[in-house]
């Protein structure tokens, strides 16, 4: 037994060295260094909003120019939206979805790699700006023509629309990587509908990305060719439309909310029935709500624009799908009530703390938003603080609170130790309490007439008292995130020992050690339930088997419905190619910034080659595929 | 509980080894490539929309909206393409049977016809009054139709990479997932251009 | 709709003075009023259903329950998807939202644009309103005269970048849109000063783009109408005749109107009647004479990135100036 596990571990584990930091493509290095860098990001995020609720403290006040508030409050969007939430969720993903699904390692573990270096380095080309006081400064949605080289003039709109680009490539290759995972190289056995719910949330939102995305992508082409080369597609006086960015956008950008809800509630899945002891209740209708909730997000994103003049029928049909698509969200919910119910009794953990809070601001953003998809409502609360309200209970309440549940159920996985309960408690309250003391009064200012992105305001409005007091949540909140933090270094240094399992759950993640050996599994297990850990099938593995995988690199590929074993996959060694590649791509981006061709077509080329070498196979191994 | 060996040794060493290319299923590579697809098609699409959005909402669009493009080149453009997938499909059924010769065949005959193609498209540039410029329409004309040139020669390049491994004897009756990946795409480029065809050049004189 | 007293309570509890201030609540006209009648209805509806949530989610969790038992209890588990699911999660969601849906596409259909005689074009510039009424020939800026109890519409342009229209008091938010006009319109039902605002981020003094709605009984409507269609008055004294001299030839004339004199480039504001008017730099300070003097010296210290350029004048000639301006009733 020992034999193999050493023999694996010969394979798998590269010497540790700085070559191999730079080179590796293990899964697990790399969803850890996505939560690191995109918890970092958080805190930039959350420091820039800092600075804006110290500015909004009182009327009048002149702590912060104009420019300066409205560098911050695009930055404070765009890094939260883009370059936190939606990589904290696959920084999860890329350490857990092989793990979950019996497998070693991601399909492509060298796409993998690349996709963190990109979004690495184009949340650093994000941020060029804000060091030289050129920030992108027209809001996260960026209207045009607000970003027209006639009134953004500058860089600042420079690094939104080619950070955005850059990063897309990064999103894309992560989702098509998670995609191609979960559907070829799942346990024998692990059939669709025996997946972890996780897999239905993280198979749905790659799937948006990909067809999202691209929206995006065409918009912001468009907008950098007008601001560039002087093209059309925004400009009214010349046959274009500004309005065409706002459809393009938000056609991109409902679906994105789901992107980043959905894989938190797939986890929040995974963790409510632990901590119920049961399975949960209505798998088939949480899958499908998954599902449905990532198609119906394409069919909303005109309500976003129930002011701009848009036929009233047109007003009608959107506003009818954006109250369609909270009912998916209910079923949801009530699955996980119906699952605490059926429970015997249920285990008060942190990471329960943090559910039961993810529910409450759930339920408060889901309402909120049944309400400004009423259209009269919405030409009320449009564009004022309700809405801004109403987006920080979804980005929060659904992705930030799952996402520290799922840092105090899995850390101890990923790293051995558990957090401290008591600690934790702490950090619980104080940041739940600290969230609705800043947000909740936002409601009432929007209905007080208090429009969004302004950067001061007149006292004597009725204003004043709820600002100051929303600021001193935000400190509060902030005081619980610190929290969380410290309770993370301790755990390093003095956390209890975590176990293999210490939650006595039922995903094959719990079946390794923590951490994690370098590939995953001795044997790739078989499935033959939901709840592999809990149904009682003991399994053997045969020396000799198919599923054993120990001559070299390699993990097992198995089709696509019914999970069954179909080929050997040869997984790659370290490789600085996805790194080198990485910074080919950004010096493209650099050349296009700073309009220079021997840049821009360097890194071209430089591209394009290291593409070549990336798909000719190494020569000490025959052509597999 | 995956970790258990049985300390049994009665199978021969390698009984269970499975091949790796497939025989149920589709390799990885395959979903990626045609994920891949997927997502350029689906910019494709917010980029004819946008034409169509467009060309439905602003009376000026396209020359006081009555602009009819000559079709002469984009049709023999169409014809390039579509008989360019047809012979790289021909020469993909052969290496499926193991006859790397027809493959060669195949490979050279779609590179001279994307060549082509390429050709072609530089002349209906160098025919058109308008700079991109000019206004919205003659934006939207040049950057939809310049995206597709710019994937047409990635896909090109990808056959000419595809071809060049194939000198080195990598592809077998078994083995040629490259060969199936890059066809994916330049069908893809096909099935593209005669969606752009229809919107920007056949639609005018519709509707 | 709501009960009275439910509203009223509902009203304490966004306690906001009215007076000017831009409460979607206190609300003053038909449009408004109706949009808030709905909003009191949701929230009452989300209060009962977050209410009834609440008590399903907290429950099971602070019941505690038994501790040695750690086999799942047995259920039917088709009778509680079918419970909890597909009645609890969807059945209910749907009634609920279908009611909403309905009251909202009622309220909705109801705020079509009426036909009145009264239009009023208004011009969103980064950062002020142009406000022309076509009718009567004049053009003003950041305050527009409505007459008490009629429906007037309103033509909304954009001179540059997309702004938004918005009277909480009186109706919901409309964009202002470049190269499209959009409709909206205004009805206040008693008299009174409402304050509007630019609701769409439009660069840098997005803050300060707000504006007056008034609401004049027909008559002081019907005067301040005949005023505003008057050609500037004639200066009488010395210190404004030589203020006007000042204005004609200095930069102020290429980016202002006066109707009567020379001067009239539409880049700025009209100043034909800007001392009639209550504020300046569309809000950003009250019309006095002290805040005069400061805007024309440096705009730029009191509205930070306003378009319009600091005119360096020296003492006497910038009290000439004002006096001038403060002529313009």
């Amino acid at each position: 037994m020992s034999s193999t596990a050493e023999r694996l571990t010969a394979i798998w584990e590269p010497p540790r060295s700085v070559y191999s930091w730079f080179a590796t493509v293990d899964h697990k290095r790399i969803g850890m260094r996505y939560l690191v860098v995109s918890f970092f990001f958080l805190a930039l995020g959350g420091l820039d909003a800092a600075f804006m609720r110290m500015q909004l403290a009182r009327p009048e006040s002149h702590l912060l120019t104009p420019e300066a508030y409205d560098q911050l409050f695009t930055m404070h969007g765009t890094t939260m939206i883009f370059w936190y939430a939606s990589p904290m969720l696959s920084g999860f993903g890329n350490y857990l979805v092989p793990l979950m699904i019996g497998s070693r390692d991601m399909a492509f573990p060298r796409l993998n790699a690349f996709s963190f270096w990109t979004y690495l380095l184009s949340g650093m080309i994000h941020y060029i700006g804000i060091t030289r006081g050129i920030a992108p400064h027209a809001g996260w949605f960026a209207y045009a023509p607000l970003t027209s080289s006639a009134y953004s003039p500058g860089y600042n709109t420079e690094f939104y629309t080619l950070a955005l680009l850059f990063l897309a490539i990064s999103t894309t290759a992560g989702a098509i990587n998670f995609i191609a995972t979960i559907l070829t190289m799942r346990a024998p056995g692990m059939s669709l509908n025996r997946m972890p719910l996780m897999m239905w949330s993280t198979l749905t939102t790659s799937a948006s990305i990909v067809m999202s995305l691209p929206a995006l992508t065409a918009a912001l082409v468009f907008l950098e060719l007008d601001r560039r080369y002087g093209f059309h597609f925004y400009d009214p006086v010349r046959g274009g439309a500004p309005l065409l960015w706002q459809h393009l956008f938000w056609l991109f950008g409902h679906p994105w909310v789901y992107i980043i809800i959905l894989p938190a509630t797939g986890m929040v899945s995974m963790m409510l029935p632990t901590f119920s002891r049961r399975r949960i209740i209505g798998y088939d209708f949480v899958a499908m709500a998954t599902v449905s909730t990532g198609l119906i997000g394409f069919g909303v994103w005109a309500h976003h624009m129930f002011a701009t003049g848009i036929p009233h029928l047109a007003e009608g049909f959107f506003s009818a799908a954006s109250m369609t698509v909270s009912i998916p969200s209910a079923v949801q919910i009530f699955a996980w009530l119906a699952t605490l119910w059926a429970a015997r009794r249920v285990e008060r953990t942190t990471s329960m703390l943090f559910i039961v809070g993810f529910i409450v601001l759930f339920v408060i953003g889901g309402i909120s938003g049944v309400m400004v998809a009423s259209v009269p409502f919405d030409w009320q609360a449009h564009d004022t603080y309700f809405v801004v309200a109403h987006l920080h209970y979804v980005l929060i309440g659904m992705n930030l609170f799952p996402v520290i549940a799922a840092f105090y159920y899995w850390l101890p996985k990923m790293t051995g130790r558990m957090l401290d309960e008591r600690l934790g408690r702490w950090n619980f309250w104080i940041m739940f309490i600290g969230m609705n003391i800043t947000f909740f009064p936002m409601h009432i200012l929007g209905l007080r007439g208090m429009p969004r992105r302004i950067y001061t305001y007149p006292g004597g409005l009725g204003w004043d008292r709820l600002n100051l007091i929303e600021t001193w949540g935000a400190y509060l909140f902030a005081l619980g995130v610190l929290l969380f933090i410290i309770n993370v270094v301790r755990s390093q240094f003095s956390g209890a020992a975590a176990g293999s399992n210490p939650w006595k759950a039922a995903g094959l993640e719990w079946s390794v050690s923590s951490p994690p050996p370098p590939y995953n599994f001795v044997v790739i297990p078989t499935v033959a339930s939901r709840d592999p850990l809990w149904d009682g099938h003991n399994e053997v593995g045969h020396p000799r088997e198919e599923r054993l995988l120990d001559e070299s690199k390699e993990t097992l590929g198995t089709s696509v419905l019914d999970a069954e074993p179909d080929r050997r996959l040869p997984m790659p060694e370290d490789t600085l190619l996805p790194l080198l590649l990485a910074v080919a791509i950004t010096i493209v981006f650099l050349g296009l910034l700073f309009r220079s061709m021997l840049l821009g077509g360097g890194g071209l080329v430089a591209a394009l080659l290291l593409t070549a070498g990336w798909m000719w196979p190494s020569n000490d191994r025959e052509v597999t595929t | 509980m995956s970790g258990v060996i049985a300390p049994t040794d009665a199978l021969p060493p390698g009984a269970g080894r499975l091949p790796t290319f497939g025989r149920r299923s589709r390799a990885p590579g395959w979903w990626g490539m045609v994920l891949f697809c997927a997502t350029e098609v689906t910019l494709f699409l917010y980029f004819i929309g946008s034409w169509l959005y467009l060309r439905g909402t602003v009376t000026s669009f396209g020359a006081e909206g009555g602009h009819h493009p000559a079709l002469g080149i984009p049709l023999t453009l169409t014809a390039l393409l579509v008989s360019s997938s047809i012979t790289l499909r021909w020469g993909e059924r052969a290496i499926r049977r193991g006859d790397t010769g027809r493959l060669t065949a195949g490979l050279v005959a779609t590179l001279v016809l994307g060549a082509a193609f390429l050709a072609l498209q530089a002349v209906e540039y160098a025919k058109q009054e308008h700079v991109p410029q000019a206004d919205a329409y003659w934006s939207a004309f040049y950057t939809i139709t310049g995206f597709h040139g710019a994937h047409v020669l990635l896909g090109w390049l990808m056959l000419a990479f595809t071809l060049l491994r194939h000198t080195r004897g990598h592809f077998t009756a078994e083995r040629h997932l490259a060969v199936e990946n890059t066809a994916l795409y330049w069908h893809m480029v096909d099935v593209v251009w005669i969606m752009i065809v229809s919107a920007l050049y056949l639609a005018p004189w519709l509707w | 709709m709501m009960p009275a007293p439910v509203t009223a309570l509902f009203q304490s509890l966004t306690r906001q003075a009215s007076g000017g201030r831009p409460s979607t609540q206190h609300t003053a006209g038909p449009a408004a009023d109706a949009i808030a009648r709905l909003g009191v209805g949701m929230i009452i509806t989300a209060a009962i259903v977050f209410a009834v949530v609440m008590v399903l989610l907290v429950w099971p969790i602070i019941r505690g329950g038994s501790t040695s038992e750690d086999a799942p209890r047995v259920i039917d588990e088709r009778r509680w998807e079918f419970r909890w699911i597909v009645v609890g999660g969807a059945l209910v969601p749907m009634l609920i939202l279908a009611g909403v849906f309905v009251f909202s596409l009622g309220i909705m259909r109801a705020d079509g644009v009426p036909s009145s005689p009264y239009e009023v074009e208004v011009i969103g510039h980064q950062w002020w309103w142009e406000v022309r009424y076509p009718a009567n020939g004049f053009v003003t800026a950041n305050e527009i005269h409505i007459p008490v109890g009629r429906p007037v519409r309103i033509h909304l342009r954009s001179a540059d970048v997309i702004h938004s229209f918005w009277v909480p008091q009186l109706q919901g938010k409309t964009d202002a849109i470049t190269g499209q006009v959009n409709e909206t319109w205004l009805q206040a039902n008693r008299p009174g000063v409402y304050r509007g605002e630019c609701a769409e981020f439009c660069g840098l003094q997005h803050a300060h783009m707000s504006f007056v709605v008034v609401a004049d009984a027909q008559g002081d409507y019907d005067a301040w109408v005949a005023n505003q269609v008057r050609p500037a008055a004639v200066p009488t004294d010395s210190s404004a005749l030589m203020g006007q001299k000042v204005f004609l030839s200095q930069s102020c004339s290429y980016c202002h109107t006066v109707r009567g004199t020379p001067a009239g480039a539409r880049v700025g504001p009209d100043l034909t009647h800007l001392a009639s008017r209550r504020t300046l730099g569309a809000g950003a300070l009250d019309n006095s004479r002290g805040n005069l003097a400061a805007w024309i010296e440096n705009p730029d210290r009191l509205k930070p990135g306003t378009k319009m350029p600091p005119v360096p004048l020296d003492g006497a000639t910038l009290q000439a100036l004002v006096a001038y301006l403060e002529t313009l009733r």
